[in-house]
């Protein structure tokens, strides 16, 4: 940096020569102040969403910049919210891109006492594979009385209210074909 | 242009601003805050604001406990219960760990100014609990954040231009000229503005993180927190200056679900607050009061002023904040070389600062 | 709803602003309290009295909206003569079965429909003697027919044609019956057994009524807490009743509002990842009552019953035909016999006992936290610890995936890391923002959201985690001739697009369709033609196809109506076109209640929906939520069944007779009308009849599920606290989107409890300090508040106190913020019969202050407390409490045992 030229800028100088004689003011904004500009003014596009946390469905305006997220704040323009956001759903950007997120898959062997890496196609592959075998396992074609139960109870899930209709539509329709009817969710708890 | 340090004024256009917008500030209007907090997160979430401690207090709902470096707006929790209840309930001995709560002690002085408001309260209330079973126990909520002078001190003992008065009238920490003198830091009579300590001891060095008051070690989770940003350096509340100048509302306003958080035009803010004030004086909530309306107090007015339905004191706010430089161009005057050395200490710390 | 709606609260605080009285009713003073005109503090667990208490001053002091009642709701239809009420039978109603601690409802139902309803009965009992037993298989019958129920109502024999006196006089008529059975409920006993003064409920009761009528409304709102007792379907009824007495349903302003706390919960129940519902709340059949189609469609809806649920039939096929498209004729009756058949209670806490059990060998965990955010913390974790495998997908490393390695089990020593055989998958997750799809809110809107970047790294959606097994699986099995593989290899599956990366993505946009629904063309239907518009459109022949009856019409016209986005200040107040709101875009339901029996509203500030006699039409504000063209006057020949039956002013176009039950007839299988009784665990005897708890709520006598003793059992007084579980504003459930958060976590950064000064006075708690809960499962440690937003009750005439417990955090967890004991794990298993959840509201406990013993130490502790109040698997589990008995529980009936 060129000191001289630098000195000159100064608010000290600017002070010296312009409106604001003590310094407060327009005299004092330094440079980096004057670039300051807004993220969601910089971002790339802004794309409606929904708040992930309870069900009362506040807009969202969610800023891109580069590929990342990086505002989300409400939306204005929702009948439901008005703009506005409680504490979970401002903190919505930490739950996108908090550091501490879990993004790479793990696996833990039977009696393993941690955590290991395993690639994604193979941890599917892996599940498949024992989807069909606990499906196997659990199978019951009829009840003691010979009546049709085409069912498995080899296998179960929780959890489907933090997920979106097309993926619940997804899972119900799965395990329906598959015979499993242990299919739960926050719902009933 | 006057460059006053006291009495009533517009700030921006006394600070050199030609053609300045509107003064721009917040009426927090406490009768409709719900204690939500989302005025903390959005804050945090918009500034990049580092977490500032995991403590319960034992403050009821408050685990921030106050303003500060690291926490720009505050929501203060204070449960209140009304005259009526000491009749009714057995004296308390355990502490509650509150800060100080209004009525319970009140001064009996009968003559005192908060003693009768608060004998109004205690009829209003018994009136309302033979009628209608209104509660006899309160739970005020109080979004805090920096005021925003008309005379800030903390600019105006700001030796370096770090702090400066903007356009909007507000008052803001520029980042990259603040030094960490601390100068500003005491000169707040509201305590808002601080410098930020530095956050590395709270990893240790195999990387993991520690959690403060647990020592809970955790999974082989990469530590991958940054170190926080201007560490050492004056920090506050900006009335989001970035956002103002694209002329967005600030993060804290917009979140805000009940609209307790308002923000606008100062001079608009002052009548608002002052028919909201009428208003529940009429609905027969005497209490409520403002703070930092008036352009003749001790700060010429604040910029973010606030509706309570208590004494200030209650909230954590002084009485009858002073701007601590009110007597400062007095003082130059008889002190001209000292202030020269504080700006010869200023470049230095600039040359120092940028090297 | 400010504590955990916040941004909903806001139309309060509007409301407020313009007038409206805001009463809390709550044990606890919360943020909502602090805003509420008045806050009424009662027992957990009372609120049927408290309920009760204002349908009997509604009735007393003639309060309610005469002609709405008489119009709208059941209360002129006549009762079966031999119904009883649980006054005549002490505490029980008519057609209880000790032995199974079950009802047949024979005797609720109408008059005249009774003999009709006796012979369907008879038929299902019949059924059940031929269970032999003697084989692993469940089997449940008799609770097997309530809890398909789901949203649906019940089908009603006859209800087309019921025996009515619009008097009101007749002593067989709904409206006589309720007012008998709620004779008791005096301000007296509200305030004996709620705690509340009779000043602050007939202030209540005042407010409520005098709120409500031709030209005001009161509106009830309820957050699921409400759900979670062994009463908890009666204690919504409980506020529908009081609803449609003061003509509050279908109206502005008026309803019965549940706030529901996940962002899709209600997508999730509507389409369901739940055991007993198929889309649509279409009931999953069960063996041997539905071995056909015919069968199935029978129990959805009488032939002789008013009302849409008579389309069943167009709503299944439709649904089978999107799922097995050409596979599905009317020959092999479009695959039914491909949907598995119930034998039972299949609901999440009789899984976790089967994996227990050892008789589960996988389970999926999607955003879900059961170890720390289901009940009965200790034996979700044991029940994993059996499992060969478990999935876990979610954003962070939640106690449920770690349970291996730091639970709290480990912790006692009753677990070892290296001798747990679990394995472990931990799939990341992809956030709302990183996916295409629809949300459900609270109030049956869909709201899509668009995606705006690629999740990170592994992360991926729960869409294309299916989609892809669903792939992986279907090629696994794709050359196998076993027939009980045809179904997954029949399935429609084919939902991809291209990917960014050029490799195959599934499109939510694509499954949206499919649960809307087309119009199959061609001779053999194999054709894809245009997209439903509405479900009134759908076939009972094979000739549309769609996923979900009551969705249909989300995607009308091809225009995804979930992505509607008119900004709100540019649109009418009920802002029809952001989002979409099943059904049919109608966002208040039964709102042809809202106009008067001749479709004129009734006042001019309370129009939403009216008859336009120049036009013939119903119109107004919202999509009225009734034929279009049905005039007021129309009056269908009598006994004219299916929407047909529908009369002119039947505005409950999805119930049996088209009224509003203020008497359920059917479908609830623990009484007609809310009656009180005690939590399981309660330190107060009730007072109304010798009956302590509800006679058929689900107890599971097991030695890992001990109750703690109740009423003026001996051993109650060991746990002479009621304690009662909550959210935090700053905290989401189990903490798996909040404690990971910073921002979040420093608000609430450790568990605590709340208590009264008095309580802390009693048992020398110091705020700020530490405190130790117990309970027959386990005790806890929490961090104390001493506050006088806790305040103690007076219940019949001794003082009872109540504990607060958020229940956000959790033992282990890899890389959460902050941590602390889970307040779930208190809880023991009793679940409501309807629905099967569990009762974690009102529960009781002791408390001592400092901290817990930690290791071995701990079991011991629990284990002595157990022995001193003489806790064993009999405890409190006795369904039947009989009259003027002693107190060995070897003298009771044993009910249903779930060993």
């Amino acid at each position: 940096m060129d000191a001289r030229k630098s000195f000159l800028s100064w608010p000290v100088m600017r002070q010296l020569t312009g409106t604001d004689r003590l310094g407060r003011g327009a005299a004092a904004k330094s440079a980096h102040t004057s670039a300051l500009t807004a993220r969601t003014e910089t971002a790339d596009r802004v794309v409606q969403s929904v708040c992930p946390y309870c069900a009362v469905g506040c807009g969202q305006r969610v800023f891109v910049k580069d590929g990342k997220v990086v505002q989300i704040e409400g939306d204005p323009d929702s009948p439901i919210s008005r703009g506005r956001l409680c504490p979970k759903g401002s903190a919505s950007e930490q739950l996108v891109n908090s550091p501490g997120r879990q993004t790479a898959m793990l696996y833990r062997r039977p009696f393993g006492t941690d955590w290991e890496p395993l690639d994604l196609e193979t941890a599917t592959d892996m599940v498949a594979d024992r989807i069909i075998a606990s499906r196997t396992a659990g199978w019951q074609d009829v009840d003691q009385n010979g009546r049709a139960l085409r069912r498995t109870m080899g296998f179960a899930a929780l959890g489907g209210a933090t997920l979106d209709n097309e993926e619940n539509y997804l899972i119900k329709k799965l395990f329906t074909a598959l015979g499993a009817i242990q299919i739960e969710n926050q719902a009933r708890i | 242009m006057s460059n006053r340090l006291f009495g009533p004024l517009d700030p921006a256009p006394d600070a050199g601003w030609q053609d300045a917008p509107a003064r721009k500030g917040f009426l927090t209007d406490t009768s409709i805050c719900i204690g939500c907090k989302a005025c903390e997160v959005a804050c945090k979430e918009w500034n990049a604001i580092p977490e500032d401690g995991l403590s319960l207090l034992g403050s009821s709902y408050d685990n921030t406990g106050s303003l500060g470096a690291s926490t720009w707006r505050h929501v203060a929790f204070i449960e209140q219960p009304m005259a009526s209840t000491r009749a009714t309930r057995p004296s308390v001995p355990v502490d509650l760990g509150m800060p100080s709560v209004g009525l319970r002690d009140a001064p009996q002085d009968p003559t005192s100014e908060q003693a009768t408001s608060a004998q109004a309260t205690d009829a209003q209330a018994t009136d309302a609990q033979a009628t209608t079973g209104k509660a006899d126990f309160r739970w005020l909520m109080s979004s805090d954040v920096c005021k925003h002078c008309t005379h800030a001190a903390c600019l105006d003992v700001c030796p370096t231009g770090s702090l400066f008065r903007t356009e909007f009238g507000t008052v803001v920490v520029q980042d990259d000229i603040c030094n960490g003198c601390g100068y500003c830091v005491p000169a707040c009579p509201f305590g808002v503005i601080e410098r930020r300590t530095d956050d590395a001891a709270r990893v240790d060095g195999s990387g993991l993180r520690t959690i403060v008051n647990k020592v809970k070690r955790v999974d082989k989770v990469p530590e991958k927190r940054v170190r926080d940003k201007n560490v050492g350096i004056a920090q506050k509340c900006t009335l989001c200056y970035d956002r103002l100048s694209a002329g967005n509302t600030p993060a804290c306003a917009q979140a805000c679900p009940t609209q307790s958080i308002q923000f606008g035009d100062v001079d608009e803010l002052r009548e608002r607050a002052q028919v909201r004030m009428e208003q529940l004086h009429a609905q027969g909530v005497p209490e409520a009061r403002l703070y930092g309306a008036d352009p003749g107090d001790g700060i010429g007015g604040a910029g973010a002023m606030f509706l309570l339905l208590d004494e200030p004191e209650v909230y954590g706010l002084p009485p009858d904040p002073v701007v601590t430089t009110k007597d400062l161009a007095a003082m130059w005057r008889k002190a001209g070389l000292a202030a020269l050395a504080m700006l010869g200490g200023a470049a230095v710390s600039f040359l120092g600062g940028r090297s | 709803m400010a504590e955990c709606h916040p941004v909903g609260f806001q139309w309060v605080m509007e409301a407020k602003a313009r007038g409206a009285r805001i009463i809390h009713i709550d044990p606890r003073f919360t943020r909502t309290s602090a805003l509420a005109d008045q806050h009424v503090p009662l027992r957990a667990g009372s609120d049927i009295v408290f309920l009760g208490g204002i349908v009997n001053y509604i009735l007393t002091n003639e309060s309610y909206f005469r002609d709405y009642v008489v119009a709208y709701t059941n209360a002129a239809t006549l009762v079966s003569d031999d119904f009883q009420d649980v006054d005549d039978l002490d505490g029980v109603f008519s057609g209880y079965d000790p032995e199974t601690g079950t009802y047949d409802s024979t005797s609720w139902a109408y008059k005249g429909a009774a003999e009709q309803a006796a012979a369907a009965n008879g038929e299902a009992a019949a059924s059940d003697s031929d269970d032999g037993g003697g084989d692993d298989i469940e089997s449940d019958e008799s609770q097997a027919s309530g809890h398909e129920l789901g949203g649906r109502g019940a089908s009603h024999e006859g209800a087309a044609q019921v025996h009515r006196d619009e008097t009101l006089e007749n002593p067989h008529c709904v409206f006589q019956v309720l007012k008998r059975h709620y004779t008791r409920y005096t301000p007296e006993m509200v305030e004996r057994m709620c705690g509340v003064s009779q000043d602050d409920f007939l202030a209540v009761c005042e407010a409520v009524t005098v709120n409500s009528g031709r030209e005001r409304t009161t509106a009830w709102v309820y957050s699921v807490g409400w759900t979670q007792h062994s009463v908890g379907v009666q204690y919504i009824r409980g506020a529908a009743i009081i609803q449609l007495l003061l003509g509050n349903m279908g109206r502005p302003g008026g309803g019965i509002l549940a706030l529901r706390g996940h962002a899709s919960i209600q997508g999730s129940t509507d389409i369901p990842t739940l055991f007993n519902i198929l889309p649509g709340y279409l009931p999953m059949p069960k063996a041997a009552e539905h071995d056909s189609l015919k069968e199935y469609l029978s129990t959805i809806s009488s032939d002789t019953q008013k009302g849409f649920w008579t389309e069943a039939r167009a709503y299944t096929v439709s649904l089978l035909k999107a799922w097995w498209g050409d596979a599905a004729t009317a020959d092999n009756e479009y695959c039914f016999d491909y949907l598995p058949r119930l034998s039972g209670d299949h609901g999440t806490y009789q899984t976790t006992m089967a994996m227990v059990d050892g008789l589960v060998e996988g389970y999926f965990l999607l955003g879900q936290n059961p170890a720390v955010g289901s009940a009965h913390g200790r034996m979700q974790r044991l029940g994993m610890s059996h499992l060969k495998w478990l999935v876990v997908r979610d954003f962070n490393l939640i106690e449920s995936a770690t349970f291996w390695k730091d639970g709290p089990e480990i912790a006692t020593g009753e677990l070892r890391t290296q001798d747990i055989g679990t394995e472990v998958f931990f799939f990341p997750a992809a956030s709302h923002v990183e996916k295409d799809g629809t949300f459900t809110q609270t109030q049956r809107m869909l709201q899509w959201h668009h995606q705006a970047v690629e999740p990170p790294g592994d992360a991926r959606s729960e869409l294309h985690f299916f989609y892809t097994l669903g792939k992986k699986i279907r090629q696994r099995l794709a050359a196998s001739a076993d027939e009980r593989d045809r179904p997954v290899l029949d399935l429609t599956w084919d939902y991809g697009v291209q990917g960014v990366d050029g490799g195959e993505e599934p499109s939510a946009d694509a499954v949206l369709r499919e649960i809307n629904g087309w119009h199959l063309t061609g001779e053999d239907h194999s054709g894809r033609g245009d997209l439903l518009s509405s479900f009134i459109e759908m076939k009972p022949d094979g000739s549309t196809a769609g996923g979900c009856w009551i969705y249909s019409g989300v995607y009308a016209g091809g225009v995804n109506h979930a992505a509607s986005r008119k900004p709100g200040q540019e649109q009418s107040w009920v802002a029809p076109e952001w989002g979409w709101a099943w059904p049919a875009n109608r966002r208040l339901l039964y709102n042809r209640a809202s106009a008067d029996p001749q479709g004129r509203p009734w006042s001019k500030r309370k129009a939403y929906v009216w008859w336009d006699e120049s036009s013939g039409k119903w119109t107004g504000h919202d999509v009225p939520d009734f034929p279009a063209t049905k005039d007021p006057a129309y009056r269908p020949e009598p006994g004219t069944a299916g929407p047909a039956g529908l009369a002119g002013d039947d505005p409950f176009i999805m119930q049996a007779d088209g009224k509003g039950w203020l008497f359920a007839p059917t479908g609830l299988l623990d009484g007609p009308m809310p009656a009180h009784y005690e939590p399981q665990e309660s330190p107060v005897r009730n007072p109304f009849y010798s009956q302590q708890a509800n006679p058929t709520r689900q107890v599971f006598k097991r030695k890992d599920n001990p109750s703690n003793p109740s009423g003026d059992r001996p051993g109650t007084d060991v746990f002479p606290f009621v304690f009662t579980t909550y959210r935090l504003t700053e905290h989401h459930t189990a903490g798996g989107m909040s404690r990971w958060s910073p921002y979040l976590a420093e608000l609430q950064p450790e568990f605590f409890c709340e208590v009264s000064p008095e309580l802390a006075r009693e048992r020398g708690l110091e705020n700020a300090g530490w405190a130790t809960i117990v309970t027959a499962r386990t005790a806890i440690e929490a961090r104390v508040l001493v506050t006088e937003r806790i305040r103690p009750l007076v219940i019949d005439g001794r003082q009872i106190h109540q504990i607060g417990l958020p229940y956000h955090w959790g033992v282990g967890g890899g890389g959460a913020i902050v941590s602390g004991d889970s307040a779930n794990d208190l809880l023991g298993l009793t679940l409501d019969p309807n629905v099967h959840i569990q009762e974690s509201k009102a529960s009781t406990c002791d408390i001592q202050p400092g901290r817990r013993p930690t290791g071995p130490a701990l079991l011991r502790f629990v284990e002595e407390y157990r022995s001193r109040a003489g806790i064993t698997v009999e405890t409190s589990n006795v369904l039947r409490n009989e009259p003027a008995s002693d107190n060995t529980p070897s003298s009771k009936p044993e009910g249903r045992a779930h060993e």
